[in-house]
């Protein structure tokens, strides 16, 4: 994967720009890799699959039920990936908002991240339309139904990703050399974090409440009242755990593209994530405390979702945070990311067993999603990674950005 | 011609955040318009089983032709609007009707972002084709499990009774309603056919349990049930909440526009706050 004569971006000045374009698109470093080797297949079988899917109805690969219409698509691929891309607004507001230059470096990244984790998990919701052809009736035309939270996830999403897309904006410029165009597209960034962070309070939040009315079917230790708020303070440290840990995998990939001073500041930046995760998840952990006693479910604790439950809040809240504590206070980078991955494992957890196997635990034939839809998720994660990995192959998101465009504000 | 519940949102929205427990039972006669809702009545003591209506609902929305010998408990799905259930009780043998309750304030309609679910102004809940892009929002959200997707079709429809929404403009009585051979199932006026169910109640105490279900139940429903035993042992769900479904979304969109309007200002503020200052910015580079 890796390949270390980077293209200078800004070096086709001169150069035509279909040219240049034209270059980009060629693919570049080796092909032969052992994570191509293991994602072309499965994009491949994804690809078929979803052509089936289209062909024959939802029914022909999924094992969805008149009684649990959404499964894996939604309640991982949406919810959870959805949770795992608020590092991005977390990061914006910490480095916009708040002027922690600390974190200077990992914004674009994270709102790389960020913004295509939309595109493809909110994407992956087109899969799991039955009329995907209408789904522009709540954008356009009269069919606006603002009584329902659906409504305003969908238009937050679509917004979201606008404001992501315009906060990234800068840095598609750079790669393109459009000096003018950057000054413009970053003078519009202050306005795009504030409202991506608006709408992401709300968003976060609304996949929450999307579950409000479904007060009979999800079990009574996962439904409250407070789901929304529950969501939302979670996306806080998923999104931050989900920060620490793709920082990690990037820092070793894509070591050649770093410069020094980055690569410095890598560990300070970790372990400020850190303490911040330990303080949200604290506050999440007595969110979830005060809402169980509230809740008086105590006789639930005896039972078979009651010890799934409590494996879930001390297993992967209580405990993954004590180790963010410890390891930030000892000073220990690798407990740091093993407790970023419990986090991202409790956060799954938490999704799943809100949207998937909390949602009719009393039915008799419980919903297991097949191994179509779970080739499917992984094609949609892998068609992402290699995104990703195109475009920190060639614009300045990991590397520092072209001289010229060294504007400290 | 939307139903009152949006606007009637829209009233309360304007007269602040007044929420809509409790009022989701006069909802009906609140309506700006002078229709009220028709609903169904059906009577546990009169229904014998024969499941005609099941015949005639077939038949009235093109659906396939019911299968002769059938399990004594089935659920609707999408390719049946409504089954009869079949129960041995202590008292006596019951048959129930299953089928879209046509709740007055119905999740499945609120939850449906293209208005495709519709709460027509009559009181059946409709779908429409030309507006619903498959989501199944509204199934996650019914707490009856009524609305039923076609998951064998590349242009899916979603499948549950519409209470002969159709014959109902003509001025015609639903299928199933209209051909009851032992009326068992009575159509009206909701307000209507509460007063009956009570009625029949009253008069023979000794024949029915007490309970109209669906006049609270889920906050009021189209279709009102009296029977001979308790409901919980017709598989019906008795531990329904008694208020409006969609009012439990109602706060959370509540705070969307208050957010909307504070967090901007509260985010602009702070960037305001903290951001270097130009006259004075000396030292603090780290």
């Amino acid at each position: 994967m890796m390949n270390n004569s980077y293209q200078v971006a800004s070096d086709h000045e001169g150069k035509s720009m279909w040219k240049f374009l034209l270059s980009e698109f060629k693919p570049k470093g080796k092909l032969l890799t052992p994570f191509n080797i293991i994602s072309i297949p499965i994009m491949l079988l994804g690809l078929g699959l979803i052509t089936i899917r289209f062909m024959k109805g939802i029914g022909a690969i999924t094992n969805l039920t008149q009684d649990i219409p959404w499964g894996l698509w939604i309640g991982f691929d949406v919810v959870t990936g959805v949770a795992f891309a608020g590092g991005a607004y977390v990061i914006t507001f910490m480095v916009y908002i708040l002027n922690m230059h600390k974190y200077h470096s990992i914004v674009r990244v994270t709102v790389l991240n960020g913004f295509l984790a939309y595109v493809f998990y909110a994407g992956a919701l087109l899969l799991d339309l039955g009329r995907p052809w209408h789904v522009i009736n709540p954008v356009i035309g009269n069919s606006f139904g603002t009584s329902s939270v659906l409504f305003l996830v969908a238009w937050h999403f679509l917004l979201y990703m606008l404001a992501q897309l315009i906060e990234f904006s800068p840095v598609i410029a750079e790669w393109l050399g459009a000096k003018r165009a950057r000054k413009i597209l970053s003078g519009m960034t202050i306005a795009a974090v504030i409202f991506g962070i608006t709408l992401s309070t709300l968003h976060q939040s609304g996949l929450g409440a999307l579950y409000l009315m479904a007060k009979d079917k999800i079990h009574p230790l996962w439904y409250s009242e407070f789901i929304p708020v529950m969501f939302f303070v979670s996306s806080i440290f998923a999104g931050l755990s989900m920060v620490i840990f793709e920082g990690s995998i990037t820092h070793k990939v894509f070591f050649g593209q770093i410069s020094e001073k980055n690569d410095r500041a890598q560990k300070g930046i970790i372990h400020g994530l850190a303490r911040i995760c330990t303080g949200a998840m604290f506050a999440y952990f007595f969110l979830q405390l005060l809402v169980f006693i509230h809740g008086q479910h105590w006789h639930l604790l005896n039972t078979g979702m009651g010890y799934w439950f409590m494996l879930e809040m001390l297993g992967f809240v209580l405990f993954p945070m004590l180790l963010y504590f410890y390891s930030y206070r000892t000073n220990n980078l690798l407990l740091i990311r093993i407790a970023a991955i419990l986090t991202m494992l409790g956060v799954i957890l938490n999704r799943l067993n809100v949207t998937v196997i909390g949602f009719r635990w009393d039915m008799a034939i419980r919903y297991v999603p097949s191994w179509m839809e779970f080739v499917v998720t992984l094609a949609v994660i892998f068609t992402e990674i290699w995104i990703f990995r195109w475009v920190i192959r060639r614009m300045p998101v990991l590397r520092d950005p072209p001289a010229w465009a060294n504007d400290k504000p | 011609m939307g139903i009152n519940r949006r606007s009637f949102f829209k009233l309360l929205g304007v007269s602040g955040a007044t929420l809509a427990i409790g009022s989701e039972a006069s909802a009906a006669s609140k309506s700006k318009y002078k229709t009220e809702f028709y609903g169904i009545l059906h009577d546990g003591t009169r229904c014998v089983g024969c499941r005609g209506c099941e015949f005639d609902c077939a038949e009235a929305h093109g659906l396939p032709e019911p299968v002769k010998d059938v399990p004594a408990v089935r659920t609707t799905d999408e390719t049946r609007n409504t089954v009869i259930n079949t129960y041995e009780t202590a008292k006596k043998k019951v048959f129930i009707k299953r089928q879209c309750m046509h709740c007055n304030e119905p999740a499945c309609v609120a939850a449906c972002l293209t208005k495709a679910m519709h709460k027509t102004v009559m009181g059946p809940v409709t779908w429409d084709g030309n507006k619903c892009m498959g989501c199944r929002y509204c199934m996650v959200s019914c707490p009856f499990d009524m609305p039923k997707f076609e998951y064998h079709s590349a242009n899916p429809k979603i499948q549950k009774c519409d209470m002969c929404f159709d014959r109902l403009k003509t001025g015609e009585a639903p299928a199933c309603a209209f051909n009851c051979p032992h009326d068992a199932l009575l159509y009206g006026k909701r307000r209507d056919l509460i007063k009956e169910a009570h009625r029949r109640i009253f008069e023979k105490p000794d024949q029915y349990h007490d309970h109209v279900y669906g006049e609270r139940d889920a906050g009021g429903t189209g279709w009102l049930y009296i029977s001979p035993v308790p409901f919980d042992q017709l598989g019906m769900n008795t531990s329904l909440q008694q208020s409006s479904y969609p009012a439990l979304t109602t706060g959370f969109l509540y705070s969307v526009p208050t957010i909307f309007v504070l967090v901007p200002a509260f985010l602009l503020g702070i960037q305001q706050a903290t951001k270097k200052d130009p006259l004075n910015d000396e030292q603090d580079d780290e």
